[in-house]
Formats: structure tokens, C-alpha cells, sequence
């Protein structure tokens, strides 16, 4: 085999349909006879409904039904939890999912109530406006420490209090080897997510054909797979009589894997009991109460140190707001207290975690997914152990560094993916050593930053680590077919939201069987193509789709070899496929297409032998063992306006390592998206809650996306330290960018304002310029 | 509300439709809906992310910003009819595909007619200018960085040729 497509910066394939506006996504859907939704959402955080009345919407010229909760009958029931609690001694988990429609209570601001189904989207939307509700608002859980005092209002009220779950996990004894530290610091953080805002909302359309009893759901979702089975047992189907097509998605980040949403259920439901097409497109309003978000975490954290700035342990409590249901289990929260622990030798860690219920939109995971707080939390207390010993901020990060000998590297504790967490393969120090050089770290320290400052001007440097545990299972499958016209097609259970998979699965699949990369067809997202799968989540697509798809070509080539020599009856070793063509090595002329052959495999007359199948096509499943560790080093200049407390970045570098590299062009955008959004989660984005659970800033001109004017350029480097857990040796690469942006941007603005000095720290994320002016406005002034 | 419907004559990438819209549809819903020319996206619909871009009398506008009778008798152009023919791409379509500018591409019909347009206006224009004027349209995907050394090489490459 060559690999000519593998690792070459190859150009998309779905690009094309993309740039003429040929691609389908899902409000481009068209269906004779379509219906509308609409959906009347609670306007409170927390209220009791005592009663709505729908009959003068339903009146309404154009309005074809609306359904309350009491409508739905039996089919009215809770979500289905997700990702189950994971196996930790003493773990207490409180489930309690979404429903479909509120029954007696709201629980947070935009849970929908009612369904309105007109001939228009916009007569559904008038209609919205003729149902009265007569609703008892009750006091509104905002507040993360206030949601556990005694007397809080609850939740849920069949919970006693608003702990949705407490999870204590442990490594070595930290408490006796804190007793002998040489020093302790210990900080409270505070760690604010956004919401992924993909610039496509979601969406659903719903088909139900009668006659041939199928029903075939578009929807923006990243695990079509999950979601075609969820609803065939909802609607008591079975799986073949659901169709679930996840098409162009405009971006996803996390939240579109959340399920169910109550669209996703009402909207199948609507249509076979209206028995016509039905179609919603979730507004931008509505999708900042709707859709889930990541939001916040509360860290009472101490580190313990040894006098030359070695870690002797870490112990951490914190808090981490859920939302008003928690279908998603602890993926989130485990997460935060994973991924703190880092690139680093922590002997000792005790870490517990208290999930909240509060009266806010659900969180689920979001680029990242929780991974974010926990590197904020271990950076920041490094960059305070640092300055407290009087350490280099980059020389405390080497010495904690977990040696290249010590991989596999077992962390003991449980991870989101139930498995130990344990690093497969590392070498992270050349990783930190690339990226100061990079920045010309300590060129300015020494020179530039002096200068500069004697010029008036505030720069900083930062430097921040961290980890990434990618590509976890359970599993992911791909069928490889090689088509008569000689076109080779893969299809795969996954979906995708612009990650580049129409391209680099047709790489794998292009070396493997010997044709131009152009001419593989990849499915992606639809469940008639491709039966089984999860999704795409936790940086995993790439690999393990990735993987299965390299399976299934392999051995697809062997069938096409075997094939090939019966037909020329001679031996497999003398054959080889290239430019979608076998031929004989040495014997010019004599070559057959693959169109032919995979004709020839499946003939008219003659019978296909005991022990083999017709056609070139395969089928390979593959799950990995656990997790592959991508790790990397973010490194940035920043000059701060001390007036404005505005910021530029002045230089901005990523080195990272994420195994072997598919498609460097790719992965490089996804490291750009991925600090991008990091950049809005540190100094632009916060959704902003009043003490009633209500959101101030939902649209996009108070909630701030990053614009290209916000996003510097960056500088990318890698390393390649191939995972042992995959053929490939390939590690996830989505979620990297976005990880250690907040500390970065913490460690930066603190050395540009000089802030040490001023005996400020900034232990909170999202900063901006007016919170920075709150925190060091005073000590500014002074200075 | 007045659900009178109003006949709207319009020139789109050169064909002319005649069909009735309420007073009150939006022109984005009314393109991809009733035009069924779907490229044109939709993000906010108030006015923020620039998805909805067209070239409105040959200008950039945000057609969630206006009603679909306020386009009768006027010309529009979509990304729909950006290529000059169907097996070419317009140079900045080919330069985003070359630079990877685009990942779920959601953006892109917006970013597409709303660069085409500074190109137009702008043959030479330097990084700090395109970051400028693409600071209208919201990526969430791409960081920025690809888009912006695409619309630069598109500039080189249409300067070429002329
Ligand atoms: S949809 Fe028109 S600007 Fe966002
Ligand atoms: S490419 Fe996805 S929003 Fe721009």
C-alpha cells in the first residue's frame, strides 16, 4: 500500500456543495404538505402551571393542532439518562431527565409547555401569542452555593435538597502528605463556560409515510444512531421503520448530541398522528434557553508543593451547576476533576465534586466538555506556587512533568469513558520546550517585555498545558464498498458538523484500496447507509470511525487482490491496485478497473463460492481499549490597554500532539476553531442570569461571539507521538484548541498589568474588560 | 396581522420570478423558502451574523433585515450564482476551498457575498482590511485564519487575471 493521501494536507471533498450552496442541511428540507411548529416556552425559571388554556390557538385560521403535556398520553415520559453514573465507590447520583412538555412545574426559562402545528411557521407563531397560562412563579435556584443552603427552594421536589450527584475519587493519601509539604496554596476559582452557539441553530423534520410505514427524521443531531433507536422505541417502531438522517450540520460542538431534545420527540410524534410532514427550526432566541449550555463550576482548591516547586499533591472541592436536569450524567464534572490532574506527576489528589441542580438551562457537555475548568484550576494554582517560590513560570510547569518512561501513565482514578484513567503515550516536555521557543519565551522576558515597558506599554507572556483524553469507545463501524463505476463509498454511523470527515475517511479508504481520494463517497449521518454507532463526541470521530474505516478498506483490498489474481491467474503478490486500476507489477497493458472487478464479484451466472461473499465490500467495527491522551502547550503575547483594560493579542502559539496527523490542513482548523472559541470563552462570552433564572444577554449582539477582528493569527507546531491503542497510532484533535485558553488569557493580562505587584489574581473566567476593571480598577488607580 | 399577499417581481442570479408573499415574510425566508434557493442561511435573523448575505443591486445586504416585498423589481444575486458556471468556481469560492476556509460551512454563503463584494471594491486590500470587513460575519468553526489567506489569494489570483 502507499500512502499518498495519508497525512497529506488534502483539500475537502465536501467543499464544493458547500461553497455553490448545493449542500442539504436541515431547514433546507421541502416536503409537500409540510406543517410548522412553534413552541410556547416557560417564561419563568421556576413556576407551578395551574393551568393553560389552548382552545382559542387552536381556533386560530391555519393552526392544525396544539398539544399540551396532558396530549401526549403515555407518551409522555422523561429522557432516557444518557451516560449512566460512572462506577466510583459511594457515588451518590440523583437522575432526573427532561420532558417532552411541562406537565405541572417549569424548571428553567424556555422549557417548552405547548406545541403549535400551523400551515406557516409564522401563523404557529402568532398562535403562541393566543394561549393563556396561569402560572405560580416559585422562588428560582440560581445560585450555586445558595441552591445548597438549608431552605432553599428545590428543584425537584421530590429531592430533599438540589444535589443532583457527590462523587469523592482519590489518588495516594493527599491529606499525610500534605501534612509534610514545604508549602500549600490554595485559591478559590471560578470557571463559567458558555454555550456553543453553532452558527446553525437546531432543527427537526419529521415524515411519516403511511403506507409504507416508515417514518424518516432530519435532524441536527451528532448521534443519528442513538436517536433512530431511542425513537423506535418510543413510538413503538422497530429500528428498520426509522430513518434518521443527520445532513450537513452548521456545526455542533457538544450540545447537538444532547437527547432527547423535546423536539426530537414531538415533532415524529406530531407527524404520524397529523400524518403530514412537520418541520421546526429553532430561532437564535430560542436557542439560548433551549439548547444546552456548559456554564459553571466553584473550585476550593490547595496545592501542596515541596520546596523546589514539585507537586506533592492536589486536593480539590468543588461545585458544578447542572441545570435543571442532569440527562448527561457526570461526564462534565468528571471531566473538570480528570483533566485537572494534566501533563503532570500529581502523587497525591483528593477531589470531590458536588453537581447542583439549579433553575437554568440544562448543561451538557460543550467543546471541552468540562476539561476547561479543570486545567484552569492546576494552571492557575502553578502560576501562584510559582511566584510564591520564587520559580520561572515554564520551569515549574518542566519539573512537574510526567517523564516519556513513565507511559503508560496511570492516574488511577475513573474516567467519563469508566475506565481507569490512564495515558497511553507522551512525550511532553520537547512539546513545552517547541512552544517557549516558539513564543521566544525567554527572549521576552529578558529584552522585549523591559523594553516595551519602558516604552509605557503593557505586554504579558503566558504559558498554559494541558491534556486531552480523545477518542474514547465504545465503538464505531464502516462499510467500504468499491462501486461499479469504480467510485469506492464509505459509510459510517457517525455524524458530522464540518470536521473534515467527508475527506479524511476518503484518505484512509483512497490508500488502502488504490484510488484517487476524489472518488470515494462518504456517508456520513445517515442511519439507511450505516445500521450501528454512537456519535460524535470527545474528540473521537477521527479515530475511531477513523480506524473502522481503515478496517473495512483493508479488507476490502485484500477481496480486490484475491479477485484479481483469479482473474489473471497469478499470484496476489505479483498485483498491484493504483489509480482505481490492478494491474501486473512488470507487465505493462495488462490491468483490470476496479469497476469491472467489483462487477465480476457479483455475477449473473455461476455461483458465489461456499465461504465468500459478492460484491468488494466489507464491513469492520472498531472500539478502542480506552482513550487516547492528546496533550499540547498554548503560549501567547498580550498587550493590554490599561485605560480601556481592552486586549490584543500580540502573538499566539499552539503546539500540540495528537498522534499521527490524517491531514495536517485540517487539524490545523481545528485547532484555529478550537482556540477561537476559547478566546470568546475567556474575555467575550458569559450568559449572563439575574437572580430570577432569567438570561439578559440572549441574542448576538449582547452575547459575544468572537469576531475575525477578536481572533489572532496563530502559530501551529506539532509533535507526533503515535497512540498505541489504534493502528492508525492517530489521537482526537477537536476539543484542543479550546482547553487551555481561560488560563492563558488569566496568566497573560496578570503579567501585562503587572497585577502580582498589585496583589491581584484573577481566578475567574470569563474575564472582559469591564470585570477586569472591577478586579484591578482599584489597584490600578493607585498605582 | 395582515395576511394580504403582495406580488413580488424579482431578478434572482439573473431569472426572474413572480410569486406573492405576505407583508410581513422575511426576504431570507422568502429566498430560501418560496425562491427555494436554500444557500442562503439563516443564523439570527437579527441582523448579527451576516449568514443571510446577498447582494442586494449589487450591494451586501442582510436579507433577515428586510421584507420580502421590499425586493419587488429589484436584482439579487445568492450564492447560488457566485460560480460563473457550474464545473468553476468564482476565484474567492476556489481560494476557500484551497485554504480550508471553510469547516461546517454554514457561514460561508454569507461570507462569500459579502467578500466578493469588498474584493470588488477593494483588488489590493492588505490582512488588517480583510479582518475588517469580514468582522460583519460570525464563524464559529474556522478561527478566522483560513478565510482570511483566502480572501488575500483570491485578491492575488482575480488580480492576475485582469
Ligand atoms: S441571519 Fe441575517 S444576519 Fe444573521
Ligand atoms: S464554517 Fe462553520 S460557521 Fe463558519
Amino acid at each position: 500500500m502507499t500512502t499518498r493521501y495519508f497525512g497529506a494536507p488534502i483539500k475537502r471533498n465536501e467543499d464544493k456543495r458547500l461553497l455553490t450552496g448545493q449542500a442539504l442541511f436541515v431547514d433546507d428540507v421541502e416536503l409537500p404538505g409540510m406543517l410548522h411548529a412553534a413552541f410556547l416556552r416557560s417564561q419563568n425559571a421556576h413556576g407551578r402551571i395551574k393551568s393553560i388554556d389552548v382552545s382559542t390557538a387552536r381556533a386560530r385560521k391555519g393552526v392544525v393542532a396544539v398539544y399540551t403535556a396532558t396530549d401526549l398520553g403515555y407518551y409522555w415520559q422523561p429522557g432516557p439518562l444518557l451516560v449512566p453514573p460512572p462506577p466510583i465507590a459511594g457515588i451518590v447520583f440523583n437522575q432526573r431527565t427532561q420532558v417532552p412538555l411541562a406537565k405541572d412545574k417549569v424548571r428553567h426559562v424556555g422549557e417548552p409547555i405547548a406545541i403549535v402545528i400551523a400551515e406557516s411557521r409564522y401563523i404557529a407563531e402568532d398562535a403562541l401569542a393566543d394561549i393563556m397560562i396561569d402560572m405560580e412563579p416559585l422562588p428560582a435556584v440560581v445560585d450555586l452555593e445558595k441552591a445548597l443552603a438549608a431552605g432553599s427552594a428545590t428543584v425537584h421536589d421530590d429531592l430533599r435538597s438540589n444535589v443532583a450527584a457527590h462523587v469523592r475519587q482519590t489518588k495516594g493519601n493527599y491529606a499525610q502528605a500534605a501534612a509534610k509539604a514545604h508549602c500549600i496554596i490554595k485559591r478559590r476559582f471560578l470557571y463559567d463556560h458558555g454555550m456553543s452557539s453553532p452558527m446553525e441553530t437546531r432543527g427537526v423534520v419529521a415524515q411519516w409515510d403511511a403506507r409504507a410505514g416508515q417514518l424518516t427524521v432530519w435532524d441536527t443531531t451528532q448521534a443519528p444512531v442513538f436517536v433512530r433507536n431511542g425513537l423506535a422505541g418510543m413510538l413503538s417502531l422497530s429500528e428498520r421503520q426509522v430513518r434518521v438522517i443527520a445532513p450537513f450540520v452548521g456545526g455542533g460542538f457538544g450540545p447537538k448530541i444532547m437527547m432527547f431534545y423535546p423536539e426530537e420527540v414531538l415533532l415524529p410524534w406530531a407527524a404520524i398522528k397529523l400524518n403530514r410532514p412537520v418541520k421546526w427550526i429553532e430561532d437564535r432566541l430560542e436557542h439560548f434557553f433551549a439548547t444546552t449550555h456548559e456554564r459553571s463550576q466553584i473550585h476550593d482548591a490547595e496545592i501542596a508543593l515541596s520546596s523546589d516547586g514539585r507537586i506533592v499533591g492536589v486536593k480539590d472541592v468543588f461545585l458544578h451547576d447542572t441545570g435543571a436536569y442532569d440527562p448527561y450524567g457526570l461526564t462534565v464534572p468528571i471531566n473538570s476533576q480528570c483533566t485537572l490532574l494534566g501533563p503532570y506527576v500529581v502523587p497525591h489528589y483528593d477531589s470531590i465534586f458536588t453537581a447542583v441542580f439549579t433553575n437554568l438551562p440544562i448543561v451538557t457537555p460543550y467543546r471541552g466538555a468540562g476539561r476547561q475548568h479543570g486545567v484552569f484550576v492546576i494552571e492557575r494554582l502553578l502560576d501562584f506556587a510559582a511566584r510564591e517560590l520564587g520559580l520561572d513560570r515554564a520551569e515549574i510547569r518542566r519539573r512537574n512533568l510526567i517523564p516519556p518512561d513513565a507511559f503508560p501513565y496511570n492516574n488511577e482514578i475513573i474516567y467519563q469513558d469508566f475506565a481507569p484513567l490512564s495515558y497511553d503515550s507522551g512525550n511532553y516536555e520537547p512539546v513545552l520546550d517547541k512552544a517557549l521557543a516558539l513564543i521566544g519565551y525567554k527572549d521576552f522576558i529578558a529584552s522585549e517585555q523591559p523594553k516595551l515597558r519602558a516604552q509605557g506599554r503593557h505586554v504579558g507572556v503566558a504559558i498554559a498545558c494541558y491534556v486531552e483524553g480523545t477518542g474514547i469507545g465504545p465503538y464505531e463501524g464502516a462499510k467500504v464498498q468499491v462501486q461499479a463505476n469504480g467510485k469506492v463509498s464509505v459509510a459510517t454511523g457517525i455524524g458530522t458538523q464540518g470536521q473534515g470527515h467527508f475527506t479524511v475517511f476518503a484518505q484512509i479508504a483512497a490508500d488502502q484500496v488504490g484510488v484517487d481520494v476524489r472518488n470515494v463517497d462518504v456517508v456520513t449521518g445517515d442511519t439507511d447507509q450505516f445500521y450501528w454507532g454512537a456519535g460524535t463526541f470527545a474528540s473521537r470521530g477521527a479515530v475511531v470511525a477513523g480506524n473502522a474505516v481503515n478496517e473495512a478498506s483493508k479488507v476490502v483490498r485484500q477481496k480486490i487482490l484475491k479477485l484479481a489474481a483469479e482473474h489473471f491467474e497469478c499470484a496476489e503478490d505479483d498485483l498491484e491496485i493504483a489509480n482505481g486500476e490492478v494491474s501486473i507489477v512488470g507487465v505493462p497493458g495488462q490491468f483490470i478497473r476496479l469497476g469491472e472487478l467489483a462487477m465480476r464479484a457479483n455475477p449473473m451466472r455461476g455461483a458465489v463460492k461456499p465461504g465468500t461473499e459478492p460484491g468488494l465490500e466489507s464491513t469492520q467495527y472498531f472500539g478502542p481499549p480506552s482513550g487516547a491522551t492528546a496533550n499540547g502547550v498554548h503560549a501567547m503575547i498580550v498587550e493590554v490597554d490599561p485605560d480601556t483594560l481592552m486586549l490584543q493579542v500580540l502573538k499566539y502559539v499552539v503546539v500540540h500532539d495528537c498522534g499521527t496527523v490524517i491531514n495536517p490542513l485540517i487539524l490545523a482548523g481545528q485547532i484555529h476553531g478550537g482556540v477561537a472559541q476559547g478566546i470568546g470563552n475567556a474575555f467575550y462570552e458569559k450568559l449572563v442570569f439575574d437572580d430570577e433564572g432569567q438570561l439578559l444577554n440572549a441574542s448576538l449582539t449582547d452575547y459575544l461571539l468572537p469576531t475575525s477582528l477578536d481572533v489572532p493569527r496563530m502559530e501551529l507546531a506539532h509533535t507526533v507521538t503515535p497512540s498505541p491503542l489504534n493502528p492508525m497510532g492517530i489521537k482526537g484533535a477537536g476539543e484542543a484548541g479550546a482547553i487551555p485558553v481561560g488560563p492563558l488569557f488569566a496568566q497573560a493580562i496578570e503579567d501585562a498589568l503587572g497585577l502580582a505587584a498589585q496583589n491581584v489574581e484573577l481566578c475567574e473566567i470569563p474575564l472582559s474588560p469591564n470585570r477586569l476593571w472591577e478586579l484591578v480598577g482599584k489597584a490600578h488607580s493607585k498605582s | 396581522m395582515d395576511s394580504e399577499k403582495h406580488d413580488i417581481v424579482v431578478t434572482v442570479n439573473g431569472m426572474r420570478y413572480l410569486r406573492q408573499a405576505e407583508a410581513r415574510m422575511l426576504l431570507s425566508d422568502f429566498i430560501r423558502h418560496e425562491l427555494l434557493l436554500a444557500g442562503t442561511h439563516v443564523g439570527c435573523e437579527h441582523g448579527v451574523c451576516g449568514a443571510c448575505t446577498i447582494l442586494f443591486d449589487g450591494h451586501p445586504v442582510r436579507a433577515c433585515l428586510m421584507l420580502a416585498p421590499q425586493a419587488n423589481g429589484h436584482e439579487i444575486t445568492t450564492v447560488e450564482g457566485l460560480a460563473p458556471s457550474p464545473d468553476q468556481l468564482h476565484p474567492l469560492q476556489q481560494a476557500m476551498h484551497d485554504k480550508h476556509g471553510l469547516q461546517c460551512g454554514y457561514c460561508t454563503p454569507g461570507i462569500l457575498m459579502t467578500m466578493t463584494a469588498f474584493l470588488a471594491e477593494h483588488p489590493v486590500p492588505d490582512e488588517a482590511q480583510v479582518r475588517e470587513a469580514l468582522s460583519g460575519n460570525l464563524c464559529r468553526c474556522t478561527g478566522y485564519q483560513h478565510i482570511v489567506d483566502a480572501v488575500l489569494e483570491a485578491a492575488e489570483k482575480m488580480r492576475d487575471v485582469k
